[in-house]
């Protein structure tokens, strides 16, 4: 077997073989080395795979060499390839700014195990993205977890180690729900392989164990994805975290948990039982509409703009989940699109967010007051990122708004289509508060700033110079959405 | 030259104009040469390709395609050839007149100010010049964008207040309403495209097309319907040069230009007349122009009278595209014209007084006319052509569109029409004659008229006017053409 051959593996092995590496090497330079070194080449391995998978499709990987359904297969899809492009991506130009940011935010001593622990959440992220295998997607939610709670507490106000430990309480909570509904599945079934268990369940479709397996599954990916009503560990966790583990996990963290929702949903136990025999758009619906309005109506009346963000991730997060719920092709199509399009955005505001508690140690709105003129790229890439949350034409926003509002309409729910709308509303206030404070408040006195260094602008650029051409040019990002959306709900419309 | 080549041409040389404009940012002669420049070239590459291109089949230009089967792409038609002609000429006859007065009221940020006025005129040629309501919304979209820094210049708490709500009106009514009823019409018809006659098959529900069209002309905001027009008002804290193009000109004239395109080619005008809920909107239409005109009467602000009196003529342009009738339609695309020369030498004219006299208010400006001969005169002319009295060219935009009235039968809105001239003549007429013959509230101090740069500007403006009244024939044609 050639290299190529080990991709599927790969892939996440990088990753996680550069953690304990990272501790080893103890150099704060050299661990940073190794990490972006990682990440990058790990990103090469996805693109590799995405152009694989579109050349000759889906690929089966044997770990070990033992067939599936007894050994660990791991199976990357359209739908897999599209998110590890994503994560990837997200990771190796986070950890271009991250050099800079780290260094100012988190303790010199401390500054290898953070690569450390960031590289194990990275590969646990991977990690679930690529397996075949419903276990396995529970151990590396774990690693990803686990790694994730220690980042969030390396922030440089106290209040991280309590926003850690109320995310390590729920998140627990919810990879515990996950492992239930897991076993529940594996004890009507036999088998931990998704695509056996996808054979298998229909058999027992109808047996009280499996319908609680679903309804643990759902309860317990709901918590990891920030769900409304289960989001609340998510904007203390966002707010006291380094910058730099913001911008990752806001971009690629919840991503992977609804990429898990669509995998169990409506791969796993498929679309007729999720929303024929479940009443999964029932809850699904209601949530999605709910989480947007108040989400943002929350993010409205917050004066920290990394909690502000965060608030607006959640409902962002209600926008993918109403296109689920709308169970037709074009909604998947927009859940999906909006996952990578939100990861654009996201990434690109809060890595503008690191650029500013780079040189302000503040995220405050208050201090935002005239950084129009002091640190011009960095305030005029957060425009364009709220502009493109806000869905205005030309950026990636607005294609994922227009998805969301056709499959609304193809339903003939044309009240859900106006609150999709009035989301983007709520939108353009939070966002306007941040332009009014940059642009149109005279600037500080008392502080010398000046524009973030290279380091950090660069990747941000190129994440909202991806903002707009993907805006525009939708071949690659709408056409992999589509043909993972015909194939999860079965080619219905 | 190529017309694909003159189509992307069109949109991209005002924005090319923006690095020119950075690159000369420390020297103002280079600087303003440079925007004349761009404008004047800009209006020879739009009347080349009004010389040179066949109307009935025009080449289209696709841009992009964000969407499968939905293009971004350009195709000149005559009504938008005809708003992209209007808004290129005036638009260095305005830098022309900013040159003196940016310079006599010693504005900041002088550069930024050009930079985002030569991005609205190339969002503004996106919005002639589109071939499908994609496109449209993009440009359309874009220029309330571009324009924001331009009515937020001064950068105090009142501009901060105008800014919030230019935009808050704008981007809602066209995410919430206008955005839908794209989508939906997409839903439906399968297309977006522009097309002669209307893209919707006979089987599409009456109901449906009701709430559509509604949905179209609130979604519009810049069309300035009541109860949506609040944004225009609160735009006018914005310099004087921005008023005149942008506010008199090209944002407003965007707006009905929506309204017109919806209304011939995507519902097509025979749709219209069928349609119960084109009435409602016409008399709302007229609702809008009687309530502005009292409004503006009451308005001692100069500026604050004009945006209602423009209000008010915006209604005119709507009101006469859901009348349904051919002459409907050719009056409201001619009223693009007229009021566009008749408005932008008011707001010259204000801009002037302010400068060189420092009055804003209309009870300061009995017997201004000693002081400011010219301007007063170009103020009468441009009141004039507004109120429709020859011989000025709003005197045959105001015909068709009372023709367009009898042809539907519906007299009241008629009456509407002829209220207005008369209402325009008590708000806006008076002015000037005061000015001239009103005893001043101060000692005159002889002569003391605005920079020669926007005298110039008046000047062309004016002539507008009168041309417009002997020779309106070129338009109307060209409006005419929309039917063939």
């Amino acid at each position: 077997m050639s290299l190529v051959d080990h991709l599927p593996v790969l892939v996440v092995i990088i990753p996680l073989m550069a953690g304990p590496l990272c501790v080893l090497v103890e150099r704060p330079l050299a661990a940073w080395g190794l990490a972006l070194a990682a990440a990058w080449l790990s990103f090469a391995a996805a693109v590799a795979l995405a152009a694989q998978v579109n050349g000759t499709g889906v690929i089966s990987y044997e770990l070990g060499g033992w067939a599936p359904p007894w050994g660990i297969e791991y199976r990357i899809d359209t739908l897999g390839s599209y998110v590890l492009l994503i994560v990837t991506g997200i990771a190796a130009l986070v950890m271009v700014a991250a050099k800079e940011s780290v260094a100012s935010e988190v303790p010199e001593a401390k500054v290898a195990r953070f690569y450390a622990a960031l590289m194990l959440a990275f590969a646990g992220l991977v990690g679930i993205v690529a397996t075949g295998d419903a276990f396995n997607v529970f151990v590396f939610l774990e690693i990803s977890s686990l790694a994730s709670y220690a980042l969030i507490s390396m922030g440089r106000d106290r209040r991280a180690l309590t926003s850690a430990f109320d995310y390590l309480v729920m998140g627990t909570i919810g990879a515990t729900f996950i492992l239930i509904g897991i076993g529940f599945l594996y004890m009507m079934t036999g088998t931990l392989n998704m695509q056996d268990l996808a054979a298998r369940l229909p058999e027992v479709w109808d047996t009280r164990t499996v319908r609680a397996g679903f309804a643990f599954l759902t309860v317990g990916i709901g918590l990891k994805l920030a769900m409304f009503p289960l989001h609340l560990w998510l904007p203390n966790a966002y707010t006291y975290a380094p910058s730099v583990v913001t911008a990752f996990l806001a971009a690629t963290a919840t991503k992977v948990a609804v990429y898990v929702l669509l995998r169990f949903m409506l791969d796993i136990f498929g679309i007729d039982f999720a929303l024929g025999r479940m009443p999964f758009e029932y809850i699904l619906l209601p949530v999605g509409v709910i989480g947007i309005l108040s989400a943002s109506l929350v993010a409205i009346y917050q004066v920290e703009v990394k909690r502000l963000l965060a608030y607006s991730s959640i409902a962002q997060i209600g926008y993918m989940l109403l296109g689920i719920g709308l169970a037709s092709t074009t909604g998947v199509t927009g859940a999906i699109l909006h996952l990578f399009n939100h990861a654009l955005m996201k990434g690109a505001l809060f890595l503008a967010l690191a650029a500013i508690a780079y040189r302000l140690r503040s995220t405050s709105l208050q201090d935002l007051t005239g950084l129009g003129r002091r640190m011009p790229w960095t305030m005029f890439a957060i425009v364009i990122g709220g502009l493109s949350l806000i869905g205005v034409p030309a950026t990636v926003g607005f294609v994922s708004k227009w998805y969301l509002v056709l499959a609304a309409l193809e339903q003939g729910l044309w009240p859900v289509a106006l609150l999709i709308l009035l989301g983007s509303l709520l939108a353009v206030v939070y966002v306007w508060k941040l332009v009014e404070a940059a642009y149109l408040t005279e600037p500080r006195d008392d502080v010398a700033v000046q524009e973030a260094p290279l380091s950090m602008l660069i990747p941000l650029w190129v994440l909202v110079i991806a903002n707009v051409y993907f805006g525009v040019n939708t071949e690659v990002s709408v056409g992999l959405a589509r043909q993972a959306a015909a194939v999860l709900t079965g080619g219905a419309g | 030259m190529n017309s694909i080549l003159l189509l992307a041409l069109i949109p991209l040389v005002p924005l090319l104009a923006v690095p020119a404009i950075l690159v000369t940012a420390q020297r103002p002669n280079l600087r303003e040469a440079a925007s004349l420049l761009t404008g004047l070239l800009l209006f020879g590459l739009v009347a080349t390709l009004l010389g040179q291109v066949d109307l009935q089949a025009p080449p289209t230009l696709v841009l992009a395609e964000p969407l499968p089967g939905l293009s971004l792409a350009l195709s000149p038609e005559p009504l938008g050839m005809l708003f992209a002609l209007v808004a290129s000429f005036l638009w260095p006859v305005t830098t022309l007149y900013a040159i003196g007065y940016m310079r006599a009221h010693h504005e900041d940020n002088q550069t930024r100010f050009y930079v985002a006025f030569a991005a609205s005129i190339a969002a503004t040629m996106g919005i002639a010049l589109s071939a499908n309501m994609l496109t449209l919304f993009v440009f359309y979209e874009l220029l309330t964008l571009a324009t924001y820094p331009l009515v937020t210049h001064a950068g105090d708490a009142a501009a901060r207040r105008g800014g919030r709500v230019y935009l808050g009106l704008l981007l809602s009514t066209s995410i919430a309403f206008l955005l839908l009823a794209m989508v939906w019409t997409w839903q439906l018809t399968g297309t977006l495209t522009f097309t002669a006659g209307g893209v919707f098959s006979e089987s599409v529900d009456p109901t449906i097309l009701s709430v559509l069209l509604v949905l179209y002309v609130f979604g519009t905001g810049k069309a300035a319907m009541m109860p949506f027009h609040r944004w225009l008002p609160a735009a006018m804290v914005a310099p004087t040069p921005v008023s005149a193009l942008l506010h008199a000109v090209a944002v407003v004239k965007a707006g009905v230009f929506t309204v017109l395109k919806v209304v011939i080619y995507l519902f097509g005008i025979d749709r219209i007349e069928q349609l119960a809920v084109a009435d409602w909107l016409a008399a709302l239409a007229a609702l809008t122009i009687l309530l502005a005109s009292l409004v503006a009467m009451t308005s001692d602000n100069l500026k604050a009278r004009l945006a209602y009196s423009t209000v008010s003529q915006l209604g005119y342009i709507t009101l006469g595209a859901m009348l349904g009738v051919a002459a409907g339609v050719v009056g409201g695309g001619m009223h693009i014209v007229m009021h566009a020369f008749g408005k932008i030498t008011l707001f010259f004219c204000a801009g002037a007084i302010m400068v060189a006299a420092h009055k804003t208010r209309v009870s300061e400006l009995d017997g201004l006319g000693r002081r400011m001969p010219l301007t007063m005169l170009a103020f009468l002319i441009g009141s004039l052509s507004i109120v429709g009295l020859p011989p000025f060219g709003g005197t045959w935009s105001k015909w068709l569109l009372v023709q367009g009235t009898l042809d539907t039968g519906m007299w009241l809105l008629t009456a509407t029409l002829l209220i207005s001239s008369l209402l325009n003549i008590m708000y806006l007429v008076v002015i000037p004659v005061r000015g001239f013959f009103a005893k001043p509230a101060s000692d005159a101090e002889g002569l003391q008229e605005a920079p020669i740069a926007s005298l110039l500007a008046i000047g062309v403006a004016v002539l507008g006017c009168i041309v417009l009244f002997f020779s309106p024939d070129p338009i109307y044609q060209l409006m005419n053409g929309v039917f063939r």
